[in-house]
């Protein structure tokens, strides 16, 4: 069910490349793998469709037929067109020339609004911008509470009366406010409600007639399937909404409900929400998001990731290390808390490119994060001189080490096997014969099993 | 498959409490009521599907009415892999002529989505004493309000008394919202500090309920997704805790899947009942145009059963799940 795109395209495709041509039944069956994918992504069915349609016609267009590598052709092309849909066209949040600038937040109930809000408040603080909010949601029991308590965390000035009052007045009154205690910029949280819900909707559109927003933001959560459309579409009728944030990208959903949203609203995504801390809000990258509607791996993501979580310094010493052979289980801890940092092991792994199959084999090992967990343990269980010099762990030794760590003799005898093996292919690496990732796990692997 | 809230509740050999026996007596006004309410609110996912799907779909039996379905059930989130099955399970049928005229394919249509979404038993376990019922979710499907509705529900339907756990010590004010549905359903809370060990406060409203008597200890646990390996594991934790103190785990763990989700519903469901022995799902937000065709796929494929739908935010707005009745919604028949 999580068969990446290029994987299968690559599957469907690569047998018939000895034929030489491809005939239109191929390429039918190439889209009918596409198809597949963007509904397994939840991208609506109608956008589905002439998605695929779309393709179809460049794809014939760009010489596939014709091409050496037809799977990649098709994957090049499919990812070129989502990225158009998903990009382009789109604005920036705009900014009031007469401070404050009003950002309203709509959208369903869950979809994650007031975390949305506090979030955003957080992000423009950080560009060096005053910031408040205010708590418009009057329905849902203690939300009042929570926007106040998030808000504060943020550094934002929150503006609440309580749930007496009318939303229309309270975000009327907390524009005064705002414009009086000399704010940047306001961001007003409203109740979740249901776009077909007329009265609320109403409402929300009266907030809008009031407080004049510069920007209208709809939250969407990522994990939403085929109704994105129907919600966006009332939306953007009752409040013409200006864009898009994406909240929840942090699980495992594909996101097609941003295309859908896009395709059907013309409205960009500006904003994605990747984490339960409140920094974890990034601009929206179109391209992106269309590698991972289609599983084709998010290396830039993972670079920026990296950039962030791990220490340059220090990576750059394990990379001599590294080079001169002098890399010990003591580095590799290091290097393991380093890559960790970044997240689950999957979720790192998911966002190379070409990882597919190396994926699968990983669940079928059931390599996962406890494993970590116990090589952790194990190399934490060990003497200085142990962690440096890992022949000298013979058997006493192991079975202290075994016993320390929760694991067993086995386990033990496994790890220093395998540190000896990655030091070799190290050597490799820095010789300049660079295994390819996918070899590196399945060399691992194949460590593991025997 | 249960249907009402008499045969959804196994309260085992307890006595129906006095509170209970009283509202009898308008039990069938009240469900009209709450029919007629239910009817208007999926009117709207009916309509859009039914015009797909309804009278017209079956008029003729070839190629297109099989795409239209298709398509139909596909937009209602059912997914591509359940949609093909049954698709193809009512196309076969009726080639080989064993489903014979558009009225016949209709409802035969009904009935293998039905079998589908009735899958296992879908009572719910009340029989221990006192029965711990925990509920999970990833961020934002409605576990707080799901749990503030059962909680009211529990107590009006089968008289049983009941003590709230305010397991979700993550989410900033989520104890004082299960505080504002504890009020309005009329029972005991145990609240935990922000920040606090889940685990804990479960351990405090289990004894809380042995000392006060109380029939359901209700938990309402923190939203996580399910990709966060340590906060699964911390939900593991958390029946470990229940385990330890009662010598049995929860009777019943319940995943809330908002009807909005996709197909990464069906990869929750996957994950947490890996976590814990997940043994029904509460489908919410029904009230809105998502038609919750997930829970099919997440019934089909895993074999847990729906249990209870939200279909509207007020406290009695929590009904039992009635496969057929759902299964015709869907498709407007």
């Amino acid at each position: 069910m999580f068969d990446q795109l290029s994987d299968r395209l690559q599957g469907t495709l690569s047998d018939l490349r000895s034929r030489g041509k491809l005939s239109e039944a191929d390429v039918d069956k190439a889209m009918r793998e596409i198809r597949l994918a963007l509904l397994e992504a939840d991208v609506n069915f109608k956008v589905t469709k002439q998605f695929v349609a779309d393709v179809r016609e460049k794809a014939i267009g760009a010489g596939v037929l014709e091409s050496l590598d037809p799977g990649q052709m098709v994957v090049k092309v499919v990812n070129e067109q989502l990225a158009e849909l998903m990009g382009g066209s789109g604005r920036e949040l705009v900014f009031a020339s007469k401070a404050p600038t009003v950002i309203l937040m709509a959208g369903l109930q869950g979809s994650g609004k007031t975390t949305a809000t506090a979030k955003l408040a957080k992000h423009l603080i950080g560009e060096g911008k005053t910031a408040g909010v205010a708590a418009c949601d009057t329905q849902r029991p203690a939300a009042v509470e929570q926007l106040t308590r998030l808000g504060e965390q943020a550094g934002a000035t929150v503006y609440s009366q309580g749930t007496e009052r009318d939303p229309v007045d309270i975000a009327e009154w907390a524009l005064g406010q705002a414009r009086s205690d000399g704010l940047d910029v306001l961001i007003v949280d409203t109740a979740g409600r249901l776009h077909i819900d007329s009265e609320l909707m109403d409402q929300l559109a009266e907030i809008k007639r009031r407080t004049k927003p510069h920007d209208v933001l709809l939250v969407v959560d990522a994990m939403t399937g085929q109704d994105a459309v129907n919600v966006a579409e009332q939306f953007a009728e009752a409040t013409e909404f200006d864009g898009v944030l994406m909240s929840k990208l942090d699980g495992d959903a594909r996101g097609g409900a941003a295309l859908s949203v896009k395709a059907v609203t013309g409205k960009p995504i500006l904003y994605a929400s990747t984490g339960e801390k409140l920094e974890q809000l990034e601009r929206f990258h179109p391209d992106r998001m269309a590698q991972r509607i289609l599983g084709m791996g998010d290396v830039l993501s993972l670079i920026e990731k990296a950039e962030q979580d791990i220490d340059a310094s220090e990576a750059e010493e394990l990379e001599r290390k590294m080079r001169q052979d002098q890399f010990t289980l003591e580095d590799f801890l290091k290097q393991l808390k380093q890559v960790r940092k970044m997240g689950p092991l999957s979720s790192v792994l998911g966002m190379m490119p070409g990882m597919g199959k190396a994926m699968k084999e990983l669940r079928n090992a059931n390599v996962d994060d406890r494993e970590l967990d116990r090589l952790e343990a194990m190399i934490l269980s060990m003497t200085p001189e142990e962690r440096s010099n890992p022949d000298i762990i013979r058997g006493s030794r192991r079975r202290r080490i075994a016993a320390g760590s929760g694991t067993n003799v086995q386990a033990v005898k496994q790890l220093t096997k395998q540190f000896e093996q990655m030091r070799k292919m190290m050597k490799m690496m820095a010789s300049g014969k660079m295994p390819s990732p996918e070899s590196m796990i399945r060399g691992q692997l194949g460590a593991r099993r025997r | 498959m249960p249907t009402t809230w008499a045969e959804l509740l196994d309260i085992g050999d307890r006595e129906p409490a006095a509170a209970a026996a009283s509202s009898e007596g308008d039990e069938s006004k009240r469900r009209r009521g709450f029919f007629r309410r239910l009817r208007e609110s999926i009117a709207t996912s009916r309509e859009a599907i039914s015009a797909e799907i309804g009278s017209s779909l079956f008029e003729t039996l070839d190629t297109e009415s099989w795409e239209r379905l298709e398509e139909a059930l596909i937009m209602a989130d059912v997914g591509a892999r359940t949609t093909a099955d049954v698709v193809g399970r009512l196309e076969g049928e009726v080639e080989s002529g064993k489903v014979a005229g558009g009225d016949a394919a209709r409802e035969r249509l009904v009935e293998l989505l039905a079998e589908l979404a009735a899958t296992g038993n879908g009572s719910i376990d009340l029989r221990p004493s006192p029965a711990v019922v925990m509920i999970v979710g990833v961020n934002g499907t409605g576990k707080t309000t799901t749990v503030g509705k059962l909680a009211w529900h529990l107590q009006r339907e089968a008289g049983l008394n009941v003590t709230l756990a305010a397991a979700d010590t993550y989410r900033a004010a989520a104890v004082e919202q299960l505080g504002a549905w504890a009020e309005r359903a009329g029972c005991d809370i145990i609240k935990a500090e922000t920040g606090q060990d889940a685990g804990a406060v479960v351990f405090d409203a289990i004894s809380a309920a042995e000392a006060r008597g109380s029939d359901v200890v209700l938990i309402d646990t923190a939203g996580r997704l399910h990709t966060r390996n340590d906060l699964m594991e911390e939900l593991a934790k958390v029946n470990r805790v229940i385990d330890k103190r009662l010598g049995r785990g929860p009777s019943e763990t319940l995943i809330v899947v908002d009807s909005t989700t996709g197909q990464n519903g069906l990869r929750q469901a996957k994950v947490f009942s890996e976590a814990v022995d997940v043994t029904g799902v509460a489908l919410t937000k029904l009230d809105g145009t998502a038609k919750g065709g997930i829970a099919l796929a997440i019934a089909g494929e895993l074999g847990i059963p729906v249990k209870l739908i939200g279909v509207g935010e007020g406290i009695e707005d929590l009904r039992p799940f009635d496969a057929e009745e759902f299964s015709r919604a869907l498709v407007g028949a």
